[in-house]
């Protein structure tokens, strides 16, 4: 593991001024990306700048009904949370679908948002991969794509999937995210954290420099809303996401009134489906509008070599979840 | 009580040495070495004394070299000072330096959890964590587990359900498992233990005995209390 100059930010301020002295300098929160990836020789910072004690370590409910989680929140207690469990049922579901136990009491809240992607040829640190050597190419588009590489929201640069269930739940909720840098505060929507690879796919999100992320505030809960989390993948634990739904719904009898819908494991960033909510709202809940509003998400989809089954899959992660959420029925 | 087989030792050349080696001091500190030395602790207290009469480390006299620094670690009780280097990992620290070699490397990236120990009482990788980073934490190895020479009932389940045949995962596994079954977020069902303990990999495959185990040790505690 290459040197390292540890230090440990004694607040957010010093936090932000210490990692504006390099630019190889790196936030460490949980550290379960981070040393993975310095280990791998594949993240190179020099100086790594300690934030995980810092004070943004709990959850609070804001007058305006909406929910501000501190960055440094574990994924475990954010899963466990009482007003997560009782009012975002979604988001808890996502989390402990995730990882492992102990993985999941290291891992903060920003670090899952900053969590970089799984792709093979991404962490090999030899193939050819424009996230870690830009301009190099794209291995993964015609190597191994079948299992953590994305059909919606690809590139020729880049399709590798976001890889966290925590951020499909937070998508589908709506979220803000905010960041402190060394010009002040802001906040960035949630869904335009995230970057698509596009010609740029080592741009991965939008903080600009030094900036640190403070808080994730979820939107307030909709209203009487049921919502679910369904991850499908190769083994029933500790494994990412073939394909999952986090779906949130307001019914009124057998009509929807609300629908949200957000994808894992297919998207190259955590990915909303608004046409397809938009295709729910007002509909009864039967398996056909499911079917079409699942069909609208995935309409723009485009398979590699290995991956067109996650296609129909995603489809299916769609309806099934929307029929248990809405109905308590399985498709 | 049975012994868990010999064949996977490393100080085991051939199946006739095993029963001697079984009773000879290498094999002693190879039990003692994975962990599960304190399964015997009811007739050989030495054994689960050793890791408590090691004495702490104390660097607080040497020059700190370039690219080190000074930090204290607090582990089973016992505080540390330790000249480090920012790159030093918890893990690697807690072997190389302390010599606390209960704690096993397996995968070293978070995959396998054979290093899992607990932070204050969490049950986290120590190969994902600097050991700067655990200044003024509660650390607890396996090493530290049982309390005067008494196992904590997960080691006495996993030694009477034959819980492992290599051992190496088995610190690992009992760390996790001690944290779970006092959590109350965490289901007492199988399926839940099953999850919970899906970040710890036996390549052995003792996973039904470990189930066995855990839940057998969850019983006792909860008939105790």
């Amino acid at each position: 593991m290459r040197a390292l100059e540890y230090t440990r930010a004694t607040s957010t301020e010093q936090a932000i001024s210490t990692h504006a002295r390099t630019e190889a300098t790196a936030f460490l929160a949980g550290g379960t990306t981070l040393l993975d990836l310095v280990k791998l020789d594949i993240m190179q910072p020099d100086r790594v700048v300690d934030v995980h004690t810092l004070a943004l370590n709990q959850v609070e409910t804001l007058s305006d009904g909406r929910t501000r989680i501190g960055a440094m929140v574990t994924n475990t207690q954010l899963a466990h949370h009482p007003r997560i469990r009782e009012q975002y049922a979604v988001l808890s579901q996502a989390l402990l679908s995730g990882a492992t136990t102990q993985l999941r009491n290291k891992a903060t809240t920003a670090g899952n948002v900053m969590q970089r992607v799984r792709c093979n040829y991404f962490r090999d640190g030899v193939s050819a991969c424009n996230k870690r050597v830009p301009g190099s190419g794209c291995a993964a588009i015609g190597g191994h794509n079948r299992s953590v590489h994305a059909v919606l929201g690809t590139s020729d640069q880049c399709i590798a999937t976001h890889p966290s269930d925590m951020c499909v739940a937070m998508a589908a909720i709506g979220a803000t995210v905010e960041v402190q840098g060394p010009s002040g505060k802001r906040e960035i929507d949630f869904l335009d954290f995230h970057l698509l690879p596009g010609s740029t796919p080592w741009k991965e999100h939008a903080l600009g420099p030094d900036e640190l992320i403070t808080h994730l505030t979820l939107n307030a809960p909709l209203g009487n809303s049921k919502s679910g989390y369904l991850k499908l993948r190769d083994r029933a634990s500790y494994q990412f996401a073939l394909a999952s739904s986090a779906v949130i719904l307001v019914m009124d009898g057998q009509v929807i009134r609300e629908a949200r819908i957000a994808l894992g494991g297919v998207g190259t960033k955590p990915w909303r489906a608004l046409e397809a909510e938009r295709a729910l709202r007002g509909a009864t809940a039967t398996p056909e509008h499911f079917a079409k509003a699942a069909a609208i998400a995935l309409q723009g989809a485009k398979p590699y070599a290995h991956n067109a089954y996650k296609i129909p899959l995603a489809k299916q992660a769609i309806v099934r979840n929307l029929m248990v959420t809405g109905t308590g029925a399985i498709a | 009580m049975t012994e868990p087989t010999g064949k996977n030792s490393p100080d085991s050349d051939s199946p006739g040495q095993l029963l001697t080696e079984l009773t000879t001091p290498s094999r002693r500190h190879f039990l003692r070495t994975i962990g599960i030395s304190g399964m015997a602790a009811a007739t050989a207290p030495v054994w689960a004394q050793a890791a408590q009469l090691e004495a702490p480390v104390d660097d607080s006299e040497k020059p700190l070299a370039k690219g080190e620094q000074r930090i204290t670690l607090k582990v089973n009780g016992q505080p540390h000072t330790l000249n480090v280097p920012g790159n030093a990992v918890l893990l690697d620290v807690l072997r190389d330096r302390l010599k606390l070699t209960g704690t096993k490397k397996g995968c070293d990236h978070g995959q396998c959890g054979a290093c899992t120990l607990h932070i204050n009482g969490i049950a986290v990788n120590s190969c994902l964590s600097l050991a700067a980073m655990h200044q003024g934490d509660e650390i607890t190895t396996i090493e530290g587990l049982e309390h005067d020479g008494q196992l904590h009932p997960i080691q006495e389940a996993f030694w009477a359900h034959d819980a492992f045949q290599c051992g190496y995962c088995t610190s690992g596994q009992m760390m996790t498992a001690a944290a779970i079954i006092k959590d109350p977020n965490i289901g007492a069902d199988d399926a839940s233990v099953r999850e919970a303990m899906s970040g710890n990999i036996c390549r052995c495959g003792a996973y039904k005995n470990i189930l066995a185990a855990v839940q057998d040790a969850r019983s006792k505690i909860q008939g105790a209390s």
